[in-house]
């Protein structure tokens, strides 16, 4: 599946795209698939997210399972902060392997 | 320290108020990401993994507890309460929000500090020894030099245009402390039998993807000349430096691909075209500055011993307590190393403490270092106790400077998003594995640095053991090198081998530490160790 992220443009935030607004949470994210960088780029012009990209991930129970370590890592918070997490860190993270 | 004048308070007071128009145009979106991206990165505003992050400058290393307060403020109000100290001296905020970037820049002007050029393609803090002014192996306080050279150089059309950053570092003894062979440019400052003052000038130092010890360019310069002949190193550089390929842009490349003889020829000829416009920075400004760094007012006649009843304390005292210049003082460091902790962070509470002891017990002088450690400069030895005392009530009395647990790590991929690895918890384990102080000490001085990506915010090329984290087919892998060393003895480290795991390299150096041990001769550390067998017998060792 392909879901879409970027930052709040004031806030910094990581974000991911639900389909009708952008969540903290990568467990909302939708499949966009093809339309993904048209959704971007729509949302980018209208201020909406700063910096959105497409990126790889598998349906999960919980959600989109991200493919590469980094951006589990920006879903998720730093790895060594548990408590500034987002979200319980995947605890996979550091065994991806695209 | 420096005091600003009525210019300088200008200068960050209206970059202040151009920079909250620039967020401003950018939330309203009449400036576009490409067009706001350099202009936040002058102002030490970057966008990293899960936020923005904010680089405040500490120029030269130097603060004052006013100044740590207002970061720990900082690290409160706007931030999740805590700081990290950068292996450039400076400090960072990981959790910044762009539209309070503002007010924070506000805030800090009201104290002096600013992140004017801690990022993008322009010249950096400039770095210098943290025992500057108290160290006896000095020949003069190098920080007056360093604020010259940083008001010279800054918005200075030849040091504005660049086209990477630049980065330049001071000391003024022949023990080197501020690694500055490993800078674009690296200033020593020397005396000449006569008295005379003047510089020894490295040009072309730096890590990251192609690492390069500095060459010497000129042995001795008058140092009224060193901001006539920094310009004339930057006219070369401007003239021949590469701006067609982001990975050649550094003036380390120029200097290796021109050879230092030639690129030295070039600096002097054009430093001969300039000295007779007489652009050599007036004397008197020297003294204006140098005024502001004058030695504190220590007390004469002082008890020069210390009561090492306490176990600990000695322990501390040991490793992290430095020779003064002036007798019945010392100069303290303050280990942000604590086992198992992440290297150069620091509380809103712990800088509080630091401020506070500071303020009672080192006249008002903090330093922070490129080895992401903070000292005390000028601590009277009676006054020792107390301070320890207080550090190890607040989680920073670890009594391991310059020993394996004494990490420089960069923050890796759990913050930078431009890392391949993480390089935190690497550094964890490690500070972990090797807990004991005792198999510390007897390991001795090993300078153990790790970083993240190529890059190599962690100074992993000048690692007597070094690790740098890599990206193997979207995996963590981590890269072992040996040798490398910051010191006046600067040299870059090797890669030994294939790499490893992050369990898998935490026993490899293992290893390494082990096969030290059963082959060194008394009195050698283990870069010593290695520098007189080889790499060999520690590849032998760690791959079997």
């Amino acid at each position: 599946m392909r879901i879409i992220t970027g930052n709040d443009l004031a806030t910094g935030d990581v974000v991911w795209w639900t389909g009708q607004y952008w969540s903290r949470h990568v467990s909302e994210a939708i499949d966009v698939g093809a339309d993904g960088e048209k959704i971007a780029h729509r949302e980018e012009a209208a201020l909406r997210v700063n910096i959105p990209y497409v990126v790889d991930a598998e349906p999960g129970p919980n959600g989109p399972v991200l493919k590469h370590i980094k951006e589990q890592i920006r879903a998720s918070g730093p790895t060594v902060r548990p408590d500034l997490a987002i979200e319980a860190p995947d605890p996979n993270v550091g065994s991806y392997v695209i | 320290m420096y005091r600003y004048d009525t210019y300088d308070q200008a200068v960050v007071d209206t970059r202040v108020d151009e920079f909250r128009d620039q967020v401003a145009r950018r939330i309203a979106g009449s400036l576009s990401e490409d067009q706001f991206k350099p202009l936040r990165l002058k102002n030490g505003l970057y966008l990293q993994l899960h936020a923005y992050m904010l680089r405040v400058a500490v120029p030269y290393g130097t603060m004052n507890a006013k100044q740590m307060r207002t970061l720990a403020h900082i690290a409160r109000t706007y931030d999740r309460g805590y700081g990290h100290f950068t292996t450039r001296q400076n400090m960072q905020f990981n959790w910044i929000k762009l539209e309070q970037a503002p007010d924070i820049l506000a805030l800090l002007a009201t104290v002096q500090m600013h992140a004017i050029q801690t990022s993008g393609e322009s010249i950096r803090n400039i770095s210098a020894d943290q025992f500057a002014g108290a160290a006896a192996d000095e020949v003069c306080d190098p920080r007056a030099w360093a604020e010259l050279i940083r008001q010279f150089t800054t918005f200075h059309p030849e040091f504005s245009y660049l086209p990477r950053k630049f980065k330049i570092g001071l000391t003024a003894s022949d023990n080197d402390r501020a690694a500055i062979k490993l800078h674009d440019v690296g200033l020593q400052v020397r005396k000449a039998e006569d008295g005379t003052m003047g510089f020894r000038v490295f040009v072309g130092g730096g890590m990251g993807r192609t690492p390069f010890v500095a060459t010497l360019v000129r042995d001795f310069l008058p140092a009224h000349q060193i901001c006539t002949y920094l310009e004339a190193i930057l006219r070369v550089w401007n003239r021949h430096g590469r701006r067609d390929n982001i990975h050649k842009q550094r003036i380390k490349i120029l200097v290796h691909d021109l050879g230092g003889e030639e690129f030295s020829r070039q600096v002097e000829a054009e430093f001969e075209q300039m000295l007779p416009l007489g652009d050599d920075m007036p004397l008197a400004e020297y003294d204006r500055i140098a005024a502001y760094f004058t030695p504190p007012a220590f007390e004469q006649g002082l008890d020069d011993t210390l009561d090492l009843s306490d176990p600990r304390f000695a322990a501390w005292v040991n490793r992290n307590v430095s020779a003064h210049k002036q007798p019945g003082y010392a100069i303290a460091t303050i280990s942000l190393k604590p086992v198992g902790g992440i290297p150069g962070d620091i509380s809103a509470d712990q800088m509080e403490v630091i401020a506070d002891l500071a303020e009672k017990y080192s006249f008002d002088d903090i330093r922070p270092t490129h080895v992401q450690n903070v000292v005390l400069p000028h601590v009277r030895k009676a006054d020792l106790y107390a301070v320890w005392q207080a550090l190890d009530a607040a989680g920073m009395g670890a009594d391991n400077v310059d020993l394996l647990g004494d990490i420089i790590a960069c923050p890796g991929l759990d913050y930078c998003s431009l890392a391949n690895a993480r390089s935190i918890p690497v550094a964890q384990k490690l500070s972990e594995r090797f807990a004991d102080p005792a198999r510390q000490l007897d390991i001795g001085e090993l300078k153990l640095k790790i970083s993240g990506c190529i890059n190599a915010c962690g100074h992993h090329h000048a690692g007597h053991i070094g690790i740098l984290g890599v990206d193997k087919k979207g995996t963590e892998n981590f890269q072992l090198l040996l040798g490398g060393s910051g010191a006046e003895d600067a040299s870059l480290g090797k890669i030994v081998g294939p790499g490893f795991t992050e369990d898998g390299v935490v026993d490899a150096i293992e290893r390494a530490v082990e096969k030290y041990r059963a082959v060194r001769e008394p009195g050698e550390r283990f870069l010593d160790t290695y520098r007189r067998i080889g790499v060999e017998p520690f590849k032998e060792a760690i791959y079997g």
